[in-house]
């Protein structure tokens, strides 16, 4: 960029301001936002990282070894809400917030004050949430979904934990708003919305379910705070209330939750893989559509979490066969993955490799979600370690490498600088094998009978055990060659090009690298 | 001006969206009295009824017919009391009504205030299973040991599916925790 395009910015707009704490407090920049958010979540990745450790360290062998069962069932609660509400959404906003702008040639976010509130909230919502783990009592331990009444019988560190995750959500629909306002009026010219990449459309989604179920959540957590405070009696059977309600009012939220969890993976593998096959997304349309079919399709499926509380056969069969029905939206997105890939002229760079191992093993977890579905089958998998192993292959091979494809694909218009190719591949294979080991012999443990949430058990699981311990130390130190990588990108290395990748198509690829702080702010033709 | 336009648009949506936010905090609210609805109409979770002893009166006794009706009586984990039903089981006609009781004694030194919830099994059976009068319509106080004898009047509408001719009634007493 030339010196002359440069002054002529400044005209108009400040560039970053100088003062380090100023410019990162203060700003409304999209990309600086961005920054703040994908840093945000890769620390809480290692909180909640570290939480996993202790759970597999105490599983290592079988007895109790290094903590006591309360401490144990304060991680596994912990961990899942510090990765979901801590390292994965906000991990998706950031990456919203850095491309989704420069992907539809607008200048930033539509409300960019908002912005940087709806950021500044969650370092203070997760040190809360966090802290009530040095408070009286401990912190939660009654699972990441709050059971009535389990939830209700800890220490006084519940009213923080509500209050935590009333910021978390706060932050989470002020992000969806502006979101949805962004992708509505700030495209350029000519930009519809059947030209929209497909990270921007899966985004987009994604933010319609986030407005409509978060608040469900708060509601929720507010009934558990006045249940447990204010004497009413939502959930407390003695009062009338019925402990079974909340699970349904709970997952009515946690279901489209989960979708919020893995629709922006959809996008970013639908960006990434027609890149390095060198052709255009196969289906485009089908695949916008089967987006929000499965959106659509997570609202009536919920009780397929509940199969075990005594419903009438005809409400499991309608949510065993509804439940069943979202593969089939997700069957045309995987066979329009595969279609892309069909006789194009592939290379496999890093953010490719972790694309095509989100492919394959994201499919894994979305087999065993089939098994779970059936609810015959699900009552003997109900709260063992199938169902763990399940869901850990949608959310960390799934949604996390689909993170760190993401990553390694734009790091190089952030930062300028290719990242270290030989690096990114050894992080690919030690990641990608030791979350296998970390997670595939769960299914077998989960099988046998193996609960979930317990800090003992059976001999008989000892080895596999073992093996997913050995797997998770393995995956967790395999992060921190992540972290190295990141830092070495940043400090230099090879200049990218403003392209960067040889068949990348979109408008982020036509601006410098690394991107300059105001983008598009004449908006580009779109042909 | 197109900066301007571009800003009211944003506005618009946006406080549409924040409708639709608040519109959501709401329903999840709106599910407890849809939820309550519900189970009323299905019978989930064997919330029994409540009929009138006149509706009662105007149900026509199946003569060709006996039910067994049992009773079980559990405390939650919270509560001071010794609870059981009067008698194990029952035969009773559909369509007539009939009075049971169960027995309560509050093993502390101080007033309780208890509350019984009941129950039926099986659930197809818990819709046809009506009260005309129960302990658990309101909350029973207790004087520190005091014990009590506790009516339920009840009719099993003749309306009861032929495959059921067996069902349980079951109350847990809970410590409501009132002074």
């Amino acid at each position: 960029m030339s010196a002359a395009a440069d002054s002529h910015h400044d005209d108009h707009h400040h560039g970053p301001e100088k003062n380090f704490v100023k410019r990162w407090l203060y700003t409304t920049n999209h990309k600086d936002l961005g920054t703040l958010y994908l840093w945000f979540a890769f620390a809480m990745f290692f909180v909640g990282g570290l939480m996993a450790l202790v759970i597999r360290a105490e599983l290592f062998s079988p007895g109790l070894q290094f903590v006591d069962p309360q401490f144990f069932n304060s991680m596994t609660t912990m961990h899942a809400i510090v990765m979901i509400f801590g390292g994965v959404m906000p991990a998706f906003v950031g990456l919203a917030n850095w491309m989704i702008p420069m992907m539809i040639g607008g200048p930033d976010m539509a409300l960019p004050r908002l912005n940087n509130w709806s950021f500044w909230i969650m370092p203070f919502a997760l040190a809360i949430f966090l802290s009530t783990l040095l408070m009286d009592g401990g912190g939660p331990a009654s699972g990441w979904t709050l059971y009535a009444p389990l939830s209700l019988q800890g220490g006084d560190s519940f009213a923080f934990v509500i209050v935590s995750i009333h910021f978390m959500g706060i932050s989470s629909v002020m992000g969806s708003i502006n979101i949805i306002a962004t992708i509505l009026n700030m495209r350029a010219p000519g930009m519809t919305l059947m030209k929209m990449p497909l990270f921007v459309w899966t985004w987009l989604i994604t933010a319609f379910l986030l407005i409509a179920v978060i608040p469900v959540f708060a509601g929720a957590v507010t009934m558990l705070l006045t249940d447990r405070y204010f004497g009413t009696s939502f959930f407390s059977a003695a009062g009338g209330g019925d402990p079974v309600m909340y699970q349904h009012i709970f997952w009515f939220f946690g279901h489209p939750e989960v979708y919020i969890l893995i629709l922006p993976a959809f996008g970013i593998v639908s960006q990434i893989i027609p890149t390095f096959a060198r052709k255009p997304l196969f289906g485009y349309s089908s695949m916008v559509y089967a987006t929000g079919s499965i959106a659509f399709l997570s609202f009536i499926v919920w009780a397929h979490h509940m199969f075990t509380v005594g419903m009438p056969l005809a409400g499991e069969l309608f949510f065993m066969f509804a439940t069943m029905m979202i593969a089939v939206p997700t069957g045309v997105k995987v066979f329009n993955w595969i279609a892309t890939m069909w006789r194009g002229s592939m290379t496999f760079e890093t953010p490719m490799l972790f694309a095509l191992g989100f492919v394959v093993m994201f499919t894994f977890g979305g087999f065993s979600g089939l098994m779970l579905a059936m609810t015959p089958a699900d009552i003997q998998y109900h709260d063992t370690y199938f169902v763990v192993a399940h869901f850990h292959y949608v959310l960390v091979p799934g949604a996390i490498f689909s993170i760190i494809a993401a990553c390694y694909y734009w790091l190089p218009k952030w930062t300028g600088n290719m990242y270290d190719e030989r690096l990114g591949k050894i992080h690919f294979w030690s990641s990608t094998f030791f979350v296998n080991l970390l997670f595939f012999p769960m299914h077998f443990v989960g099988l046998a009978g193996m609960p979930r949430r317990i800090p003992d058990y059976n001999l008989q699981f000892a080895d596999m055990n073992m093996w997913a311990s050995i797997g998770a130390f393995g995956f967790g130190g395999s992060q921190l060659l992540l972290l190295y990588i990141v830092i070495k990108c940043i400090k230099g290395g090879e200049k990218a090009t403003d392209q960067v990748w040889e068949g990348a198509e979109g408008l982020e690829w036509t601006v410098a690298s690394p991107a300059p702080y105001h983008t598009f702010e004449t908006p580009p033709e779109i042909k | 001006m197109e900066i301007l336009e571009r800003k009211s648009r944003t506005l618009q949506v946006s406080i549409k969206l924040v409708f639709v936010v608040v519109g959501m905090f709401g329903f999840g609210y709106l599910m407890v009295p849809i939820y309550n609805i519900l189970c009323d109409i299905t019978g989930l979770n064997g919330k029994t009824g409540i009929i009138s002893t006149v509706q009662a009166g105007e149900l026509v006794i199946d003569e060709d017919r006996w039910v067994n009706v049992e009773f079980t009586g559990t405390v939650n984990v919270s509560g001071p009391w010794d609870f059981k039903p009067g008698q194990d089981s029952i035969k009773v006609r559909p369509g007539k009504q009939y009075k049971i009781s169960y027995t309560a004694k509050n093993l502390a030194d101080r007033e309780v205030v208890g509350q019984a919830v009941p129950s039926v099994a099986p659930r197809v059976a818990s819709k046809y299973f009506s009260k005309t009068e129960c302990f658990c319509f309101t909350s029973q106080v207790f004087e520190a040991n005091e014990e009590k004898d506790m009516p339920v009047v009840f009719v099993v509408d003749p309306a009861l599916p032929k495959s059921v001719d067996s069902l349980v009634l079951s109350y847990t007493f809970f410590d409501t925790g009132e002074k």
